[in-house]
């Protein structure tokens, strides 16, 4: 799917461009994203997999500009649909956000409001953002909780968040996403506090809802049997960097960055020779407060060379839609 | 029969290395009162465990698999006897443990140790790394003179591939990975011949994972292990175990050695399990039949009739919905508790 949108030429709908974001904070300036560049095509799920700390959530709540007081955007352009969100104002950033780009994140209850009824916090924002009356409102809210198959929906209007599942939790997310048609949705670890069948659930909804709408996806992650399952292409993060990106059969057939290749060897799989020693990484990921000089990965890499632990290699092209950020090892 | 007699021919036919488990577990029920109001008035009964059978034998690893509130880590805990069982019998080294007091508990319980998920929840901030895993040692009054208790120690964290020099550090100062070694450390000071594992690599990222993953493999090698081992990562328990049991609702459905199960699942729940565990290859992904199954798991507290799983099985029959199918062996050696294989 992605070679074929990618060949079609179409320009990206989200493009990030050396995107930094660092914040203040007591063990002194933390540079979280570090040269971040990324893009989506409409229609595409792109996956940001990465271990925790890698800088994977901070990118995505940058594009929308939700870092904090204590984060700032050091530098980078982010090209949405043609506009260049770093220009908006706040009250434009606003518009875009719950409206063009939908944000899922991996705990529903934190979005949700516990004192308001599921059926009040659907229709709000189709009475505050399309100007729908409250009935019009709760008819269509009615129609998204059963888009994302939520059973009889008409009753659980007038529940409350904490009468529901997690799972179910996370479909109203969804169905919230999806009230503003949005261009872009953005999951950040949407099922990692579920179970594996409920997981299996959403990640389907969230792909087929994409699939009808054409809207993108950036589905970001830890599990390399969800990228392997949802995704069309990969940025893999390391350090606050993409290390490597490639559409997804490309990036396992073909993992080239020393991280990613420690990554795919590491993890047990269910059609991996069970028993056998798995693959390690020695040492621990980095800490972002006192990371190396040059490239993050190089105090755990075998191949470091001296030119690695100098400067932080690029991404660059190493093939058809294929980039790696690496000084080589071949 | 009755049912604890089906249940005992059923774990008997399951039993890998006939004649001397480690741990035996027989028809084991622990229910929790549900309480309403003030005065306390008991109103409902959570079946957290209800009729569970299994077996380990010496040096096997044994997992319990199945989504969150099945009753893995209540059935855990009740086999180390910090949770009070309902009913059934638990069998330690051939010895009924099920009512042993607190005082005839303390020279089993050293036997038997916990790996928790959370290694930094589980340790004092406050002590030591050398204290830390030297503690059982002292509470056992096995800790000897200084220079025998700094030696275990010492041989405790080489063991699990921790430098001696950390010995006089705080908790705080290790990353996730280094804190389960840790825990481990702390777990083996007492020379256990059964460690109970309740996600011991859930929190963990995957390059530690492995490295941890790793570690317990090789101790159990080298010890002679035994272990109980709990994870919702499905990948991860068909990597370390001989065996595996799979609950649902507080009942196990199936329990197969580790191939016959994650290659010919045949409760339609398992099945089900498995299928909705991505593969980390997208060639394989693309060309698996992506059949999802349906709904939740119901509340514990209110189950469905007959087989739990009824409701969400696509090969329900009306007798599903009355009778509660028996876990019985099959020819294949596995057992399986459902009406499609009577
Ligand atoms: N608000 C914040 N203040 C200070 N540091 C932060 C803040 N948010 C994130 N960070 C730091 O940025 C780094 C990357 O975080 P994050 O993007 O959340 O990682 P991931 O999502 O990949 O697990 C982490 O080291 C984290 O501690
Ligand atoms: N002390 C307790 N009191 C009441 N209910 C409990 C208690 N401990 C566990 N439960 C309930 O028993 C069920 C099984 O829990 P648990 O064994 O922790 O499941 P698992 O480890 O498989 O996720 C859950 O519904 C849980 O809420
Ligand atoms: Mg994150
Ligand atoms: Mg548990």
């Amino acid at each position: 799917m992605s070679e074929a949108i990618a060949a079609s030429g179409a320009p990206a709908l989200l493009r990030v461009e050396n995107l930094s974001v660092r914040f203040r904070t007591d063990r002194g300036m933390v540079r979280a994203v570090d040269g971040v560049s990324l893009h989506v095509h409409a229609g595409e799920t792109l996956a940001i997999v990465g271990e925790s700390g890698s800088g994977k959530s901070v990118t995505a709540l940058s594009l929308l500009r939700l870092i904090g007081d204590n984060g700032e955007i050091e530098q980078g352009r982010i090209l949405f649909d043609g506009v260049d969100l770093g220009r908006l104002s706040g009250a434009e950033m606003r518009k875009v956000r719950g409206n063009r780009i939908a944000m899922i994140f991996q705990e529903p209850m934190s979005s949700l409001n516990p004192v308001l009824t599921i059926g009040k916090q659907v229709a709000e924002p189709l009475v505050l953002h399309q100007g729908l009356s409250w009935q019009a409102a709760r008819k269509r809210a009615v129609e998204l909780l059963a888009r994302v198959s939520i059973p009889d929906p008409v009753d659980r209007l007038d529940s409350y968040p904490h009468h529901f599942s997690g799972g179910m939790r996370q479909r109203v997310m969804i169905a919230m996403a999806l009230a503003c048609d949005p261009k872009l949705i953005i999951a950040d670890e949407p099922t990692t506090a579920l179970d594996v069948t409920v997981q299996a659930q959403i990640l389907a909804l969230l792909k087929a809802l994409t699939r009808e709408t054409g809207a993108a996806q950036i589905l970001i992650t830890h599990d390399l049997g969800v990228v392997a399952r949802y995704a069309d292409r990969v940025a893999v993060m390391y350090g606050g960097r993409v290390i490597e990106s490639a559409s997804a059969r490309e990036l396992y057939a073909n993992p080239k960055h020393p991280y990613t290749q420690g990554l795919m060897a590491s993890v047990p799989s269910l059609d991996s020779d069970p028993g056998r020693p798995l693959q390690t990484i020695p040492g621990q990921p980095p800490d972002l407060a006192n990371l190396p000089p040059g490239c993050a990965f190089a105090p755990r890499c075998a191949y470091a060379r001296d030119l690695c632990r100098q400067g932080k290699p690029p991404l660059e092209s190493i093939g058809p839609q294929h980039e790696r950020a690496c000084y080589g090892y071949e | 029969m009755s049912e604890s007699a089906v249940a005992q021919a059923a774990t008997a036919a399951a039993d890998p290395a006939a004649g001397d488990p480690l741990l035996q577990v027989d028809d084991l029920k622990v229910h929790f009162p549900v309480t309403e109001g003030l005065l306390k008035r008991q109103v409902g009964t959570i079946k957290a465990v209800d009729g569970v059978s299994f077996k380990l034998a010496r040096g096997e690893t044994f997992s319990l698999v199945g989504e969150s509130g099945c009753g893995k880590s209540t059935t855990a805990l009740a086999v180390l006897r910090m949770q009070t069982v309902t009913a059934g019998r638990i069998l330690f080294e051939g010895v009924d443990v099920t009512h042993h007091s607190a005082a005839r508990m303390r020279p089993i319980r050293r036997r038997m140790q916990m790996v928790y998920q959370d290694p930094f929840g589980s340790l004092n901030p406050r002590m030591k790394v050398s204290a830390i895993i030297g503690e059982p040692l002292v509470i056992h009054g096995l800790a000897g003179d200084r220079e025998a208790h700094r030696a275990r120690i010492r041989e405790l964290m080489a063991l699990v591939g921790l430098l001696p020099d950390m010995a006089d550090r705080y908790p705080h100062e290790f990353s996730g990975g280094q804190r389960q070694r840790i825990g481990i450390a702390r777990s083996l000071a007492l020379d256990p011949s059964l460690l109970v594992c309740d996600e011991p690599v859930s929190a963990l990222d995957v390059s530690i994972q492995a490295q941890v993953v790793n570690l317990m493999m090789d101790l159990q090698r080298r010890l002679g292990l035994t272990y109980l081992f709990i994870a919702h990562d499905l990948s991860v328990v068909r990597h370390i175990s001989n065996r595996v049991a799979v609950m649902y609702l507080g009942r196990i459905v199936e329990i197969a050695d580790r191939d016959v199960l994650f290659n010919a699942p045949k409760h339609p729940y398992t099945e089900a399990l498995l299928a909705a565990v991505p593969v980390a290859n997208p060639e394989i992904e693309a060309n698996r039949a992506q059949q999802i199954i349906k709904g939740e798991v119901p509340s514990v507290r209110n189950p469905p009739s007959g087989c739990h799983f009824h409701p969400r099985c696509v090969h329900a029959m009306p007798r599903c919905r009355v009778e509660s199918p028996a876990l019985r062996p099959r020819d294949d050696g596995r057992l399986i508790a459902c009406h499609l294989y009577d």
